[in-house]
């Protein structure tokens, strides 16, 4: 029995793993899917926001956005993730627009963002070259960035694995019974967990699983974003990441420096019926270069990667909602967390400690926590460091994902690290994330986690559930006499 | 009738036309395209490629062709037979895995060496 | 780290690196050939099916075997291979002209190759999906033509139980054929150029013989499927509301073929936006990087393995007299 389980490893449950990992106590981790940060984590924009678009004194998300903001640079010097404190410039292309982005300063300014510059537009065109002509001015929060999101949650799973916390892949709650000051657990395959408290942090299906705990009846809204990734080539790679001015309902198409070298432009926003649609569609494509285009130079559909679509999992009203529950006993509700729910995360999963330490549950701070091993990347490395690996290792030298520049070591410590489907390993190292998109590596990736793993690449999947890639042997293969149906 | 030579890459697209016994062929930029028409009227004929299944860890399927042209309908039952093969390390490229595969002589040749 | 010289780096061991090498090791010219797959080859080894050679060996041969002819052509001129290794950079030119390749293997580590002339013959990549960006769910079942070729002709696997090819490129083409002699129906191959990409030959034996049908001037408007594909939505172009739901859960794209042309650019090598190759002088096949050139798919897509290998040589010529060894 655990004393915490935490429903739901996106960057909020991951976070309160890694807090409760300091702790001395016994804590599961349960996700639906077959890997961490599959569900609203996988497909957001990487950016860690600069704490001016929401007011700190007024909004639960605001007061974490900054908090949050303000830890991520230890967080990623300490756990490695791919991160970037490249700074957040917003754009005003009209003086109304200069107007907002006046209140834009003035809210940052009085939630105290350190640095946050109200900007004319020499100073504009300084920050970032790229920009189209006509700009007017603009704001600046140097504190914001980019993070590679599901690098970041594979960064805490793994450091919350190290230091005890049990990670349950592919483990979807379907019923839940309090007996004994003990909540008995179910999954859809009949697994059973049980734990004296429960954090609800499944994104999307918060609403769904706090029914099934008997927690506050809610509905979560899937609001869609689409994303288009273009290749690190691409001239128009900005220095900063560039906003437009916000509207009522989202802070609009952004022109990304991702952390992973390429540039990115999205997302829109669209409410969606349905909480797996995640479609790309032609409308949306056509408006975000639209838009983009207009902000950044030397955007081009020319240089087109990869597509995607995420969720935001919003909440009526709009705020995030993170408390004990009302309704269910020893129930933790984190609910609604949309953007800036990867910034506010490190604060998020602080803030979920103390709840549960209000709520009862007594901890003491671990004495020793496992040194985070150091994260090697061959596409950082010069040939001399290479060599030296290889004469430990020579899977060093061994080039996988050509596009990416991923080795052989690289993908086998992704699998080791428990990453079996082909779209976890991808996130993890990048390999079949550049401009081949799997192309070329594919097929050396399945044999390397087969070979790992023992799993025969027919049952390898690119997420989990039934997205097998392969339907048997052409060994076993035979024909009805003359024609092409098979026996 | 229509029909693109796929004897080269040209492509030639021929106009054949049935005169009694005699054949009449236009379009063909070379005389293989006539013979080309007059087979693929009466008798469609097509190279057969494709994998066998290997004892070989690293070469777990090796191309196999037929050198000649087989009868088209005999194809499927060509390539059940050559799915059906296991064949055995080491075996040098031009080897005669499958005799007579269609039933008029045709053999079935591995195109690489399986080490 | 390990260091060799050679007068001569060939980077690829394809229709064109072979063909090269051959050319530049039989003048006497010490000639490395390097690869990064596990044998020489490239493409053509996945690529089984037959109508490579009738050019340059004057027969019909399947890829296996036009690549074992060039190979053979190589190693007795003296070619030396460097295979399972990429070429991860190539220096700028040092004082005594020559350029540092470094070479990252598993079987020796980190390796600095010297030569005289740098020879580019590292072929091309796919289109893919997402360069289109066709709209719809990215679920599993999409792959580009060559992935799924070299799955099936490699390695044995299935892609899926029914298929359709988007875009009608050769590799596409014949790919139409082998799912359907691999006992994957194929519904249907789409392309929204009026004209079909690959030859009329392949249109003829690998789609006609079986008869997909093949959709001209009609785009992909969606990629619908939870976890695997189920199926796609196609639409002719001038009647964007006729469309139609094919079912299947696999999707190959054979969409053109773009120069592999990263390392050359990471090396200074001025690109043509046309071509996607390196500017090269007519007849010369020398980039804008002096003692580097470039012949077969990184330079342009050709439409027939034999015009690679046949322009690599005269390229190979070339390199030989900017050394002084012709």
């Amino acid at each position: 029995m655990y004393d915490v389980c935490i429903i739901g490893a996106g960057a909020t449950g991951a976070a309160a793993a890694y807090w409760l990992a300091r702790k001395n106590v016994q804590v599961v981790l349960a996700d639906k899917e077959a890997d961490a940060s599959f569900g609203v984590s996988k497909a957001n924009s990487g950016i860690v926001h600069g704490g001016f678009h929401y007011s700190v004194s007024k909004t639960l998300k605001g007061k974490l956005e900054l908090e949050g903001n303000r830890m991520f640079p230890a967080m990623a010097k300490e756990l490695g993730f791919p991160y970037n404190q490249c700074g957040i410039i917003v754009v005003a292309y009209s003086e109304d627009q200069l107007e907002e982005v006046r209140k834009l300063y003035n809210q940052g300014i009085e939630n105290g963002v350190e640095g946050i510059e109200f900007c004319s537009k020499e100073r504009m065109y300084e920050l970032e070259p790229k920009l189209c002509e006509g700009c007017l001015g603009g704001v600046f929060a140097p504190q914001g960035g980019v993070v590679e999101p599901y690098a970041y949650v594979f960064s805490l799973v793994e450091d919350a694995e190290r230091n005890g916390v049990v990670f349950e892949r592919n483990f979807e709650v379907v019923s839940a019974e309090y007996q004994d000051n003990v909540w008995k657990m179910k999954s859809a395959s009949g697994k059973e967990l049980s734990a004296k408290y429960v954090i609800n942090a499944a994104g999307l299906y918060s609403d769904k699983v706090s029914a099934i705990f008997g927690g506050e009846e809610f509905e979560i809204l899937a609001r869609k974003g689409e994303e288009y990734l273009l290749d690190r080539l691409s001239p128009a790679y900005p220095t900063r990441v560039v906003f437009p001015v916000p509207t009522h309902t989202s802070k609009g198409v952004l022109v990304i420096p991702t952390a992973g070298g390429t540039t990115m432009v999205g997302p829109t926003a669209h409410i969606v019926p349905d909480k797996d649609d995640t479609d790309t569609t032609a409308p949306d494509r056509e408006e975000i270069f639209e838009l983009a285009q207009y902000m950044v130079k030397g955007v081009s559909k020319r240089d087109l990667i990869a597509a995607f679509a995420g969720l935001r999992p919003a909440l009526a009203g709009g705020d995030f909602m993170i408390k004990i529950s009302d309704k269910a006993p020893a129930f933790i509700q984190a609910s609604g967390i949309q953007s800036p729910g990867l910034t506010a995360s490190p604060a998020v999963g602080k803030l979920l400690v103390s709840l549960l330490e209000k709520a009862g549950l007594k901890m003491d701070d671990k004495k020793d926590i496992a040194p985070v091993p150091p994260k090697r990347r061959l596409r950082e490395m010069s040939a001399e460091e290479v060599d030296e690996l290889y004469q430990k290792d020579p899977a060093w030298t061994n080039i996988i994902c050509r596009c990416e520049k991923i080795s052989e070591a690289e993908i086998v410590d992704a699998v080791r690290h428990g990453h079996v489907t082909l779209d976890a390993v991808k996130l993890h190292t990048r390999a079949g994330m550049g401009r081949c998109q799997g192309g070329f590596c594919s097929a050396k990736i399945w044999a390397i986690i087969s070979r790992e793993t023992g799993i025969p690449v027919e049952e390898l999947t690119k997420r989990g559930k039934k997205s097998n890639f392969f339907n048997g042997s052409i060994a076993d293969v035979a024909f009805k006499g003359d024609s092409y149906e098979t026996k | 009738m229509e029909k693109i030579c796929i004897v080269c890459p040209k492509g030639c697209r021929l106009s054949i036309s049935q005169d009694g016994d005699k054949i009449n062929v236009s379009g063909n930029f070379c005389p293989r395209g006539v013979k080309y028409a007059e087979q693929e009227i009466l008798d469609p004929r097509r190279v057969v490629t494709a994998v066998a299944p290997t004892d070989s860890e690293s070469q777990p399927f090796l191309a196999v062709r037929t050198p000649d042209m087989v009868a088209k309908a005999k194809i499927p039952g060509i390539l059940t037979k050559i799915y059906a093969l296991r064949l055995k390390a080491p075996i040098p490229a031009g080897t005669v895995v499958l005799e007579n595969c269609d039933g008029e002589g045709t053999p079935v040749i591995t195109c690489m060496d399986l080490d | 780290m390990k260091r060799n010289e050679y007068d001569v780096a060939v980077i690829g061991a394809g229709a064109a690196g072979l063909a090269a090498a051959a050319v530049t090791a039989k003048a006497g010219a010490s000639t490395v050939v390097i690869d990064r797959d596990v044998r020489p080859g490239g493409v053509l080894n996945q690529c089984i099916h037959n109508g490579f050679g009738l050019h340059y060996f004057k027969e019909e041969l399947t890829g296996p075997e036009y690549a074992a002819r060039m190979i053979r052509k190589a190693t007795e001129a003296g070619a030396i291979f460097r295979i399972g290794s990429s070429v991860m950079e190539i220096s700028p030119a040092q004082a005594d002209g020559r350029r540092a390749l470094t070479l990252y293997s598993k079987e020796s580590g980190v390796e600095i190759i010297l030569a005289k002339a740098v020879i580019l013959a590292m072929g091309c990549r796919e289109r893919t999906r997402g360069n289109l960006a066709t709209p719809g769910s990215r679920c599993a079942g999409i792959y580009t033509a060559g992935l799924a070729q070299r799955m099936l002709n490699v390695e044995g696997k299935l892609p899926g139980t029914s298929a359709v090819i988007v875009g009608s490129g050769d590799i596409g083409l014949i790919m139409a054929r082998r799912l359907t002699w691999s006992g994957i129906p194929v519904k249907a191959a789409v392309e929204i150029q009026p004209k079909p990409a690959g030859l009329a030959r392949n249109i003829a034996q690998c789609l006609e013989d079986f008869g997909i049908p093949l959709y001209l001037s009609t785009a992909v408007t969606k990629i619908s499927g939870k976890d695997r594909v189920e199926s796609v939505t196609i639409a002719p172009l001038d009647d964007p509301t006729a469309e139609r739901v094919i079912e299947c859960d696999t999707i190959l794209y054979s969409v053109g073929l773009i120069p592999e042309n990263e390392l050359s650019r990471k090396a200074g090598v001025v690109l043509d936006p046309k071509t996607n190759g390196p500017v090269v002088e007519e007849g010369v096949y020398e980039t804008t990087e002096k003692g580097i050139f470039a012949c077969g798919n990184v330079l342009h897509v050709h439409g027939l393995a034999d015009q690679a290998s046949e322009e690599a040589e005269r390229c190979a010529e070339s390199a030989l007299r900017s050394i002084g060894m012709r």
